[in-house]
């Protein structure tokens, strides 16, 4: 492997692992912010039980955020420094913005949440826990419009070989990030609705299938899984919307992302969506493929109706190579593929794969919290030990359609890094083959070092975190909050002797 | 001043802020060990910075953000030459960030034992090498014209590193303490008090030794000005500490930072990263700027959002400005 290899499989396990804990934090840290407000208006004891306890889940996965978040912030120099020089006029702005006045707010005021229950006013408290879920939610637009931008370039003129920045508007506005926010944002909160099923379905069955409806505990977890399977849902709808929109905008932008996410080979109109296929989609003749297919539906997330024509890879390869050439630039900076032809295609199997798999668990997920409404209506707990078992089950999926979405995303834009767009609305003739943007000056035997510590040490922080988590989430209240349900004490009054803190590390 | 110098200050500014307030952090995570007797006082150094720790790293990450945004190649070449330096400097960040959140969630000593490790290595490492880093820029690296780094991964090394490395630990060991003997109450902060006498003049002799290395070799007129003003106010941290003043020292021993930080950044300007085989490939400040609309763009964002930044973390520190002591410290509750 040589270090353009090595840099990609880096990239792409630092990224998918920050992105587990990424949407986890953004979609729990708004639902504790709700549960609190609900505490706070209405002062029911068991909203602050459920504000601590899901609160603290969210702060074990917070930190796993933040740490990775780091080396995030920094493998664009080390390991992609021509990428940076390239296209840092416009790209380190959104980045910069994302520091000042996204991160700073998070931490500070994360910091202020967690530190300050007994020291802040209960008001100044709650703004504390909204300004930080805000900020996470601002972050994401943030790093999404700057990754947008590599999909779909706006806003610059190009001026001596580099982009440079005309108009921060446009890059703000790109329609691939109005766009990319949303579904991002909606996939989160799929994560945090499912993650709150799972866990308060397993405490239901577990505990509560006989108890009195009016147990303290049984209420917390009732609460959760509703208010879990209700965002889930609505989640799973908002992420169908934003994705077709999405479609059509990859149609336009992306052509060839567009035939690779159906591994389609050869024009079609009407185009038909293939459900799964059994063989090597990767075939470039398109035999002995076997699939699903319903007709027309890849024409209508394409462009809304159900006759457009989608061009296949096999015709597109033809037009990339008139348009951007046959083969690389004869550049030493290319390393081993200079002077070599172009592959504009990327992984199919990937690509193909990838799509149908967001999609899938996706689907899995929002069938599981309609499930679980359904089952839990009118204060029933269900019966039989599948019922928890499957809703823990479920809480892996919305995190690999997460996964598979970004794969396929990133992986689609192949080969290329930044994305030459003919289309109107995107400035073309800039683009960046993903194999000039590594960094020239690091060995191969460096990029490889660090592959190999960064992966064991997230293996191993992994453990750790999961460990936490699960030891947290079992003890349920109890754990975070001993005096819950004890004495039924109006919250906020039993405070512990004046002196010591509420809260300490 | 134009726009790119502007923004060369703004970067020194950020790191300064940086090296400010995760100095005494660094300082509390590596006198951890060595300031506490029991599992009580250790937690009473860890909830010193409990609250804060994560926003003062924010400064590092908009550091680094910033140089990307308004100097794309000097974020490229830095963290590309120094790729293994920095990748050791990550590991440690992570561990120590995880430690401060995990410490407390399981009640062994095994356990706590553990993080505690993690936390001082976490501590002595990003501050020797955060030092080593900055000080290996200013006086400059083996680039080639197009800014890679020649040579092996080491072959960034110099002298220099290993004073820059001993600087910033030196400085963060003596603001650590201070920090502490403010911050604490009880035995802690009479310990921290002592320690921070004694260790008080030898702590600074590296940085001392730093800017006087940089100063002969890369230095102007008023970086002399700016290295004798951090010498004085070094002196004077000193002299009223040695009268038991812990605060208006840890005041000075910040004046003397943000006067050495001024004085090396200025031996550095009007290069951002000299290349060390020919003066002709170093990385200028004009040379390596971005274009003036996104520095204008960015010009905008910071003045509104460095005052803000500013106001809510110095409430944070308000908020959180009461001594703590083993008294404050509540039970160990874990599930
Ligand atoms: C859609 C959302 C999203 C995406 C695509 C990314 N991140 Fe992230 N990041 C967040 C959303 C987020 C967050 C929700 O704001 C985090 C996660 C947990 C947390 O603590 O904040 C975070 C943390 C986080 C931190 C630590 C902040 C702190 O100390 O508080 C840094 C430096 C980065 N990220 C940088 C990056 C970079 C350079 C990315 C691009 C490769 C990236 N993130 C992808
Ligand atoms: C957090 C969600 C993200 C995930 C899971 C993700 C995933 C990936 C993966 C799997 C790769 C490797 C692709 C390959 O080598 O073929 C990759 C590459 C890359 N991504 Fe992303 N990505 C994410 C977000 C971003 C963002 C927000 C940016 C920029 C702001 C970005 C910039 C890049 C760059 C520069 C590369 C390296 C070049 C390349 O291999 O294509 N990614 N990403
Ligand atoms: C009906 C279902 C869905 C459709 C039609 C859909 C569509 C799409 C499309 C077209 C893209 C590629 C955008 C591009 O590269 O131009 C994408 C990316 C992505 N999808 Fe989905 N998606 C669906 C479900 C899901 C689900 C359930 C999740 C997660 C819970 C998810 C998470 C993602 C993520 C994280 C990305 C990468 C980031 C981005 O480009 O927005 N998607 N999706």
């Amino acid at each position: 492997m040589d270090v353009l290899d090595i840099a990609r499989w880096q990239f792409g396990i630092t990224t998918v692992y920050h992105f587990l804990m990424v949407p986890l934090t953004i979609g729990l840290s708004v639902l504790v912010a709700v549960m609190q407000t609900a505490w706070f208006r209405t002062g029911k004891p068991h909203y602050l039980a459920m504000t601590k306890f899901w609160g603290k889940l969210m702060l074990i996965n917070f930190a796993m955020g933040v740490v990775t978040g780091i080396v995030q912030e920094f493998q664009f120099g080390m390991a992609w420094s021509a990428y940076s020089r390239f296209v840092g006029d416009v790209f380190g702005a959104p980045l910069a913005m994302e520091g000042l006045v996204a991160f700073f707010v998070e931490s500070t005021f994360l910091g202020l949440w967690i530190f300050g229950w007994d020291r802040l006013p209960r008001a100044a408290h709650l703004a504390c826990i909204w300004a930080a879920a805000l900020a996470t939610n601002v972050s994401a637009f943030f790093i999404l419009a700057a990754n947008s931008w590599m999909q779909h370039p706006v806003g610059i003129a190009f001026v001596d070989g580099r982009p440079r920045l005309t108009s921060i508007w446009a890059v703000l506005t790109n329609p691939t990030v109005l766009a990319t926010l949303p579904h991002t944002l909606a996939g989160s909160f799929a994560v945090a609705g499912t993650f709150l099923v799972g866990v308060a379905a397993w405490h239901l069955a577990r505990k509560h299938r006989d108890t009195p409806k009016d147990h303290p505990d049984r209420t917390v977890w009732r609460a959760s899984l509703r208010l879990g399977a209700w965002v889930g849902l609505a989640a799973f709808a908002a992420v169908a919307v934003s994705g077709d929109v999405q479609g059509k905008l990859m149609f336009q932008q992306q052509p060839m992302k567009m035939a690779s996410a159906e591994a389609l080979c050869n024009t079609e109109s009407p185009a038909s969506f293939s459900i799964f296929a059994v063989g090597d989609v990767a075939r470039r003749d398109c035999e002995s493929v076997k699939s699903v297919t319903v007709p027309a539906l890849l024409s209508f997330l394409a462009h809304g109706d159900f006759s457009t024509e989608v061009k296949g890879v096999n015709q597109l390869i033809g037009e990339y190579q008139a348009k951007y050439g046959t083969t690389y630039p004869n550049d030493p900076a290319l390393g081993s593929l200079a002077g070599k032809p172009i592959n504009y295609v990327p992984s199919l199997p990937v690509t193909y794969w990838g799509f149908r798999l967001m999609i899938g668990f996706g689907g899995i997920a929002a069938l599981a919290a309609a499930l679980a409404l359904w089952l839990t209506r009118r204060d029933r707990v269900p019966r039989g030990r599948w019922f928890h078992r499957a809703a823990l089950a479920a809480i892996a999926t919305p995190f690999l359609a997460n996964s598979f979405g970004w794969i396929f995303t990133e992986m689609g834009r192949q080969p290329f890094v930044v994305v030459p767009n003919p289309n109107p609305s995107g400035v073309d003739g800039v683009w960046l083959y993903t194999a000039q943007a590594v960094s020239r000056g690091v060995s191969a035997g460096e990029m490889l070092t660090s592959v190999i510590v960064l992966t064991a040490l997230y293996a191993a922080l992994a453990a750790v975190e999961g460990f936490l988590l699960v030891r947290y989430a079992r003890a349920g209240v109890p754990g975070v909050m001993p005096e819950y349900g004890a004495a039924p004490s109006p919250a906020g009054e039993d405070k512990p002797a004046e002196d010591v803190l509420a809260f300490a590390y | 001043m134009d726009l790119a110098t502007f923004w060369f200050c703004v970067i020194a500014l950020l790191w300064l802020g940086y090296l400010f307030l995760e100095g005494f952090d660094f300082g509390v995570g590596m006198l951890l060990p060595v300031l506490s007797r029991t599992n009580e006082e250790r937690r009473v150094l860890v909830n010193t910075i409990g609250p804060v720790w994560d926003g003062n790293e924010v400064w590092l990450i908009v550091a680094g953000g910033a140089t990307f945004a308004a100097f794309p190649g000097w974020y490229a070449s830095l963290f590309s030459a120094a790729y293994l330096p920095l990748l050791l400097v990550l590991v440690a960040l992570i561990l120590r960030g995880v430690a401060f959140e995990y410490r407390g969630k399981v009640d062994t000593d095994r356990w706590r034992r553990n993080w505690d490790r993690a936390i001082v290595f976490g501590s002595w490492v990003p501050a020797l090498g955060v030092g080593a880093l900055l000080a290996t820029n200013v006086v400059g690296m083996p680039l080639d014209a197009q800014g890679n780094r020649v040579g092996s991964a080491l072959a960034i090394i110099r002298p220099e590193t290993a004073l820059g490395a001993l600087a910033v630990a030196g400085f963060s060991l003596l603001h650590g303490a201070l920090f502490l003997s403010l911050k604490t109450d009880g035995d802690v902060r009479r310990r921290a008090a002592r320690l921070a006498m004694r260790i008080g003049p030898v702590a600074l002799l590296p940085l001392a030794a730093l800017l006087a290395v940089v100063q002969l070799r890369h230095g102007s007129a008023p970086t002399a000005v700016a290295a004798g003003l951090a010498a004085l106010a070094a002196v004077g941290a000193l002299v009223v500490l040695a009268s038991g003043r812990a605060g208006r020292a840890f005041a000075l021993l910040g004046a003397a930072l943000a006067a050495s930080v001024i004085s090396l950044f200025g031996a550095l300007y009007p290069d951002v990263l000299p290349s060390t085989l020919n003066p002709a490939y170093s990385l200028t400040v004009h040379g390596t700027a971005s274009s003036p609309y996104t520095l204008t763009v960015m010009t905008w964002v910071a003045a509104f959002g460095t005052p803000a930044v500013l106001v809510y973390q110095g409430w944070t520190y308000w908020v959180f400005r009461k001594r703590i002591g083993t008294n404050h410290i509540p039970p160990v509750h874990v599930p």
